[in-house]
Formats: C-alpha cells, structure tokens, sequence
C-alpha cells in the first residue's frame, strides 16, 4: 500500500516548482483573488477572527479548503519536504482520533465542494476516496489505520493544501499535540509538538502584552463543531519558497541578502497565511489549517490599491514586527521599491482590489 | 547559595518555585551539585519526610559535589549517581513502583531538572505536580533546530553545535518534551558572520 501520486497538471494546475529554480507564479486569475490581508494602510496585530462561511464567489473563501492552480505543485512540494525530513509530520498517540476527525472533514467537504475532483462514497464504515487530480483510488476502512498507507492526518495532509495543527483541549487550554507542518513561516513543529497556547506564542514579541493571546484562547474554547472560523497573518519571504522552516534556515536564510532593486519585484513575496479553525467531533480537538499564499511584488502591484497600501504598511511597520517577520534587513529596501507604486491617493476602506 | 532567580523572559522558559514538603506516600527527590543545598532546606522544614524519601544524587556540571550533604540526612534511600544519564536509568525504574500520591522533588540545573520532568512526565504526571528549584549552575541543555543534535552545558551564545558544527545562538524557547532550549544558525544569513561568543550561562 503506498499513496503514489500521477499528476494531472493541465491547463488549470500548474506544473511549477517552489525550490531551485523556483518557476513558482501566479496566473492573472490568480492575482485578482490573492487575499490580500491589509484593510486599510496600517497594520498592527489584532486578533480579527470571522466566521468561516463561504465568501465571495472565486475568492479563496468561497470555498472551506481552497484548491486552487498550485495545488499539485505543492502536494509535490510537500512530499519533496517529508521525504527529507519526516519530523516535519508528527503525532502523538492519543491524538490519531482526532486525525481520523480531519480526514471526514477533508474528505466530505472537498468531495461536496468539488465534485469534479474529489468523491466519497460510504458503505457504513467501508469508505471509497477518488482524488483526480492526484490520481488517487482508495478504498478503506473508517477509523481502522491498517486500512490507509499513512495514519489518517498524514494521508489527508499530503493531499490536501496548508499546514494542519491538531489542538488537544485539556486543562484550560490547547496543545498542540500533532500536525503537518511543510509550508511554515519559520517554526518548528519538532520543538513545538507538545506546548500548550501560551508556550507555543511565546517568542511572538509585543501580542502577550496587548493580552491577544489570553483573548484568543477564550475564544476558541468556545468554538463550536460546524461554526468554524478564519483570520489572517502574513509575513514577507524572499523566493517562492513554501517550507520556510527553522530546520532548513542554513539552506535559504542567505537568500534574504540577495536583493536589489532590481530584483525586488520577481524575488520578494507577500506570504499571506489564510488560518482556520474547526471544533472536531469525536476527538474535541480543534483543527488548525495555516493555508499560505505567495505573491510576488510585481503581481500585487499590478492591482493599483493593493501597490498603494502595501507601500504604506511596509514603510510604518513596528520595527519589533519587521524583525520578527524576518525581514527588518530589507524593510527599507522593500519600501524603496514600493514607493514607485504609491502616488499617494487614498485607498478605498477594505481589501478587495477595486472596491 | 540560595534560589537562583533568572531576568523576566517568554513564557515557554521555564520558571522555578521553592520545594515544599507535602503529605504523600513517596517523596521522590532528584538533585544535582547545589541542589543538595535545597534538599537540606526542604527536610528542615519538615523531617518526617525522611522515613519516606528517596534521594537521587549526582555532581553538577560545575563539579560541585555535595553527596556528603545528602548522605549525612538520613533519607531511608539516596544514591549517588555518576553522571545525569545514569541516574535518569534509575529514576526510571524507581517511577515504576511510585504509588498514588508520590511526591516528586526537583532542584539543581535546568539540565537536571528538565530530563527528570521529561520523564516522570511521560508515565502521566501532570508537569505542574512536579516541584522544581532551581540551584547551581545555570548552564544550559540545547537542541539545534537544524540537525536535532542536543548541547549539554552550553555556557555560551553563540555556541558551536556539539553534532553537526554549525555556529548557534541560543533562544529562551524551551521545550518541555525535549527538555532542551532552542539553538538556532547564527550566520545562516550573512555566511561565516558569526559574533563572539559571550558567556551567558555560568
């Protein structure tokens, strides 16, 4: 039993790579529904929880897990990076339940959302999954893992877009007790596997002060299985690189030093982490899907407001921030290049890229 | 030497109470180099525990050895340990037999104390059940992020990492699981820029 993938790249998935030569871009199409996070020229941390309800059609939240034309490319990124180092998925023993929980999720959901591409069938527990883009046929027993190639996290994440934490609710509060972790904005799962809420946060400077983590856990202990929720963070990474991870750090950290002005636009990427949370059923745990979205300079300032503000958050940014999101070296810089975007007109309130 | 107190830092860094006698059927203490100080301290409070205490012992990492101090208290068992490795073997046979209500005593390093938590730990004990004073040495247990090689004794940051080579700086992130701090690649960004290695950790 293995989970080997024939890729069905066509005129919608791309055939692209997120390492090397990083042929990584995004299609027109794909520019218009990038989600951008910044609302307004600012930025500073904020909670900013919503409900996860579909959002606007061809946006990334009208759907609950976006698939869209990177998909098979970085499923491949994905095995690329676990076939290195397997500690990248981890799962401690009481929490494979609560992966089972995932798989349901994942699979009734995608197979409901895109019946082009994803099929469940259910014979009470003898299940039946057909991923077509992957090129998957799988036929196998609910909640018995002899049945799958991989524990049911794994098998799901290796197919599905975004990294997933599986959080354990015990003692007032979350642990962080299992996850798939391969697109990361530079933490490791390795070390963090076991933390609780607080342990986990604990290197994010000026938030535990501002008492948002305090806030945040009391709201999703409250959250509720079928009333899942979203927010966003963002970062800025230097190639299209997916798998930021403290692990390989030696092997891409010299990448940040690399840029000019001249190469500003093509190398320097809004990393946009689109996160939702799920109550699962059986296990109680809570889901935590950290999607990432990666978009070159020059593709978001081809929308005009986004080119504006993005100049503008970068330039103020608190420079603790800019330091912890890694590019405090090439703030100025970043701006520099920004600043030809920005002919100072007001930004309209909001996010999307006209309205 | 008394308690050692250690500057505000994240929350994941672990932080140390004073150990106090409390009723159980078992008071299960581990200590290393000046931690034995803190052992003494603690009987003094209440010397009934004795009848019922087992003392696990081995020389800090500084090389203070204060086995004499334990030997002298009259626990019903001490044992003196060669290294921290080697009273780990112990204390993981003495924890097969702990009964309900065993009360678990930690003082010395962080090193020390960080192993013993990992493995009471892992038989269910909640961690927070577990006293813990910090003594002595404030040397620190390091894992690299990059090649998972554990440091023992780091005293320095940057260091160099024990497995792989590579130049690391040392973060407050600690993990309860590893029982071990962060070391992450100093010069991954600017390569062979590494600064001098200060002593922050005696």
């Amino acid at each position: 039993m293995s989970l080997d993938f024939k890729y069905g790249f066509d005129d919608f998935f791309r055939d692209e790579t997120y390492c090397d030569d990083f042929t990584y871009r995004n299609s027109p199409a794909a520019i218009r529904r990038f989600p951008f996070p910044f609302d307004r020229d600012e930025y500073m941390y904020s909670v900013n929880m919503e409900p996860h309800v579909p959002g606007r059609k061809g946006s990334v939240f009208e759907k609950t897990f976006d698939v869209d034309e990177h998909y098979l490319s970085e499923m491949r990124d994905r095995a690329r990076v676990l076939a290195r180092d397997p500690l990248r998925c981890q799962s401690l023993p009481h929490m494979t339940l609560a992966g089972w929980d995932l798989l349901e999720l994942i699979m009734e959901t995608k197979a409901r959302e895109y019946p082009q591409w994803f099929s469940l069938t259910k014979d009470g527990t003898h299940w039946h999954w057909i991923n077509r883009p992957l090129g998957i046929d799988q036929k196998f027993t609910f909640l018995d893992e002899s049945t799958l190639p991989y524990g049911p996290m794994e098998y799901i994440t290796r197919q599905t877009q975004g990294d997933f934490t599986l959080q354990d609710e015990r003692d007032g509060t979350l642990w962080v007790d299992a996850g798939m972790v391969t697109t990361q904005a530079d933490w490791s799962l390795d070390f963090n596997i076991g933390m609780n809420f607080h342990e986990w946060h604990a290197p994010v400077p000026l938030a535990h002060e501002k008492g948002i983590f305090d806030r945040a856990l009391k709201f999703l202990m409250k959250l509720q299985h079928g009333s899942p929720v979203r927010r966003y963070n963002w970062t800025m990474t230097v190639n299209p690189l997916l798998d930021t991870a403290p692990e390989t750090y030696p092997e891409w950290g010299h990448m940040r030093t690399a840029l000019t002005q001249e190469n500003m636009g093509h190398m320097m990427h809004l990393r946009v982490e689109l996160q939702t949370l799920y109550r699962l059923p059986r296990s109680n745990a809570i889901c935590f899907d950290i999607r990432a979205y990666l978009g070159k300079f020059e593709e978001l300032v081809t929308v005009p407001k986004w080119g504006r503000r993005l100049h503008r958050v970068v330039r103020d940014l608190h420079p603790d921030l800019a330091a912890y999101k890694g590019f405090l070296r090439n703030r100025d810089a970043m701006a520099q290049w920004l600043s030809h975007y920005d002919d100072g007109a007001p930004t309209s309130p909001g996010w999307w890229p006209e309205d | 030497m008394t308690k050692t107190e250690f500057p505000p830092s994240m929350i994941s860094r672990p932080v140390y109470g004073v150990l106090e006698p409390r009723a159980g059927a078992l008071h299960l203490i581990v200590a290393d180099g000046e931690g034995a100080e803190a052992v003494a301290e603690l009987v003094a409070k209440d010397s009934s525990i004795l009848p019922k205490s087992h003392i696990l012992y081995t020389a800090g990492p500084n090389g203070t050895d204060l086995w004499d101090k334990i030997a002298a208290l009259g626990a019903k068992q001490a044992q003196k340990a060669a290294s921290i490795p080697t009273l780990l073997f112990r204390l993981a046979r003495v924890l097969q037999d702990a009964p309900m209500g065993a009360q678990i005593y930690l003082t010395g390093t962080e090193g020390l104390m960080g192993q013993a938590e990992r493995d009471v730990m892992a038989l269910g004990f909640p961690h927070a059940d577990i006293q813990k004073e910090h003594r002595g040495s404030t040397v620190r247990r390091v894992q690299c992020v990059h090649c998972k090689g554990i440091t023992e004794n780091v005293k320095t940051d940057p260091f160099q990492c024990s497995h792989c080579g590579l130049h690391l700086f040392v973060r407050d992130h600690y993990s309860r699981r590893l029982a071990a701090f962060q070391g992450v690649n100093i010069d991954a960004e600017d390569k062979g820029h590494i600064p001098p290695a200060v002593e922050r950790f005696k």
